[in-house]
């Protein structure tokens, strides 16, 4: 699985971090998202694709 | 040709039972996904009740949330007077959406509400000790649901706490549906001038607050003027203690309701305790008058088409109502799997201060049914008043005893 965010887009609701808090962080300084891992493993695929669903701002996408 | 129906106004009263949305709503939903309603001020605009399509029309970047455009349908005459006067990022477009909101949300982020989680367990402990050792029945709006998040959201804000009554006044003019305009415009001129002073004061005198960074920051800098910085800051103040009163008293009217699942959310873990204030966010979506926006151009939504400058109404509370996305949705089921609800909105406006709002009412909704067990209504549930006259719905006051 890929998993690409577009920091530009993020308006920083945190929803990302709430669902799979080992595939994205906020940056410290202002709370954009940030990406911990581009290829996270199968156990993690359920919750980094729940993410991209309930990003609000459309701000994540997967791909596999 | 299927008989045409009138043009309803919207928005309509609630049936018996006052959690759910209004009966008309859900007919739509079910006969009439998209249509026109009349709105106070005599408009048309079209009313989208399908959960997918009021994910469609909220993230769609040919609609605006600018109260400024011609079309624009305002929930209120209050909504619609103040509209440019007090303008901040709710009521804005991209690019400028973006640039004043990410202001926020450094301060707003999970991991800096989560750390304040200690101080709102102190805080409504408390409330509580204090509650518990007054008279009997307590009214619970007043003694618990509205002093809780006003705390928290003064203390986030550097706003002191001794004024709330003075702001709780202005907020329930502001959010009434009854008011009129120049109520309206006057209760914001007023929290407008008073908040200005606070962040002249805090430029002088800085904390660690919102406020002050505010001040120090782009106010300093000349990024942002101190009327655009006391903008912004009526509408955190406001959202940040209504809306939370209101799902705190809400929500635990529900909850007595519901022994069964009272009983699963007090004795529940945290991952229920997490899942259940998700469930509960979508089953009473307070926000009950719909999210409005204005077409930037012709465009197509749910089969329909909309022209520029139709103004358009995207109601969240019917929308997480929707049985192809919760199943049996008139129910409260604290277990089910509701996260992707739409009480918090959708798209790039979604609410700022979610993270805080769901860690208040994770640490209220535990700590209140385990500290006060025998909690129950002092009123009959039909003695309620609800919020049917403010834009977003709870109850006036909430007797309990114990
Ligand atoms: S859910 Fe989307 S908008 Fe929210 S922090 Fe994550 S990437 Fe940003």
């Amino acid at each position: 699985m890929k998993v690409v965010v577009d920091q530009s887009r993020c308006v920083g609701a945190g929803q990302c971090v709430l669902v799979a808090p080992e595939v994205f962080d906020q940056r410290d300084e202002d709370g954009i998202v940030v990406l911990l891992r581009e290829n996270p493993p199968a156990e993690l695929h359920a919750q980094a694709k729940e993410a991209a669903q309930l990003c609000p701002a459309l701000a994540i996408e997967v791909d596999g | 040709m299927p008989e045409a129906r009138p043009v309803e106004h919207f928005p309509m009263s609630r049936g018996r039972c006052p959690f759910d949305p209004p009966p008309e709503l859900d007919r739509k939903l079910r006969d009439e996904p998209v249509s026109r309603v009349r709105i106070w001020d005599g408009s048309e605009p079209w009313l989208f009740t399908r959960y997918e399509d009021v994910r469609a029309l909220l993230t769609d970047p040919r609609v605006s949330a600018d109260p400024d455009r011609a079309g624009y349908p305002s929930q209120t005459p209050g909504v619609k007077a103040r509209r440019s006067r007090f303008k901040s990022f709710i009521g804005m477009d991209e690019p400028e959406h973006s640039a004043q909101r990410r202001l926020l949300t450094g301060d707003f982020m999970v991991k800096k509400i989560q750390a304040m989680r200690p101080r709102i367990q102190q805080i409504v402990d408390e409330l509580l000790d204090e509650m518990l050792a007054g008279p009997k029945p307590a009214d619970l709006v007043q003694a618990f649901a509205l002093p809780v998040p006003s705390l928290v959201i003064c203390e986030l804000l550097g706003v002191p706490y001794d004024d709330r009554d003075f702001f709780h006044r202005c907020s329930k003019v502001l959010v009434s549906r009854e008011a009129t305009a120049e109520e309206s415009l006057a209760a914001a001129e007023e929290l407008q001038g008073y908040l200005g002073r606070l962040v002249k004061k805090k430029l002088d005198d800085p904390a660690d607050d919102v406020f002050s960074r505010l001040a120090t920051g782009p106010v300093a800098t000349g990024a942002m003027t101190v009327e655009e910085a006391a903008a912004m800051g009526q509408l955190l103040l406001v959202a940040g203690h209504e809306t939370t009163a209101n799902m705190i008293a809400l929500g635990t009217v529900a909850l007595l309701e519901n022994p069964d699942q009272l009983a699963a959310v007090r004795d529940g873990d945290d991952a229920l305790l997490a899942n259940a204030v998700e469930e509960l966010l979508r089953y009473l979506t307070i926000v009950h008058s719909g999210r409005r926006r204005v077409a930037l151009e012709d465009l197509e939504i749910g089969g329909q088409t909309v022209r520029k400058g139709e103004g358009l109404v995207a109601a969240t509370d019917v929308a997480n109502r929707d049985e192809t996305q919760f199943p049996e949705p008139d129910k409260l089921d604290v277990t089910r799997k509701a996260r992707h609800h739409v009480a918090f909105g959708y798209g790039v406006h979604q609410c700022l201060g979610q993270p805080l709002a769901r860690v208040e009412l994770q640490v209220v909704y535990r700590t209140l049914y385990r500290r006060i067990p025998t909690l129950r209504l002092a009123a009959p549930v039909e003695e309620l008043k609800f919020k049917h006259d403010m834009v977003v719905y709870g109850v006036h006051e909430l007797p309990v005893t114990w």
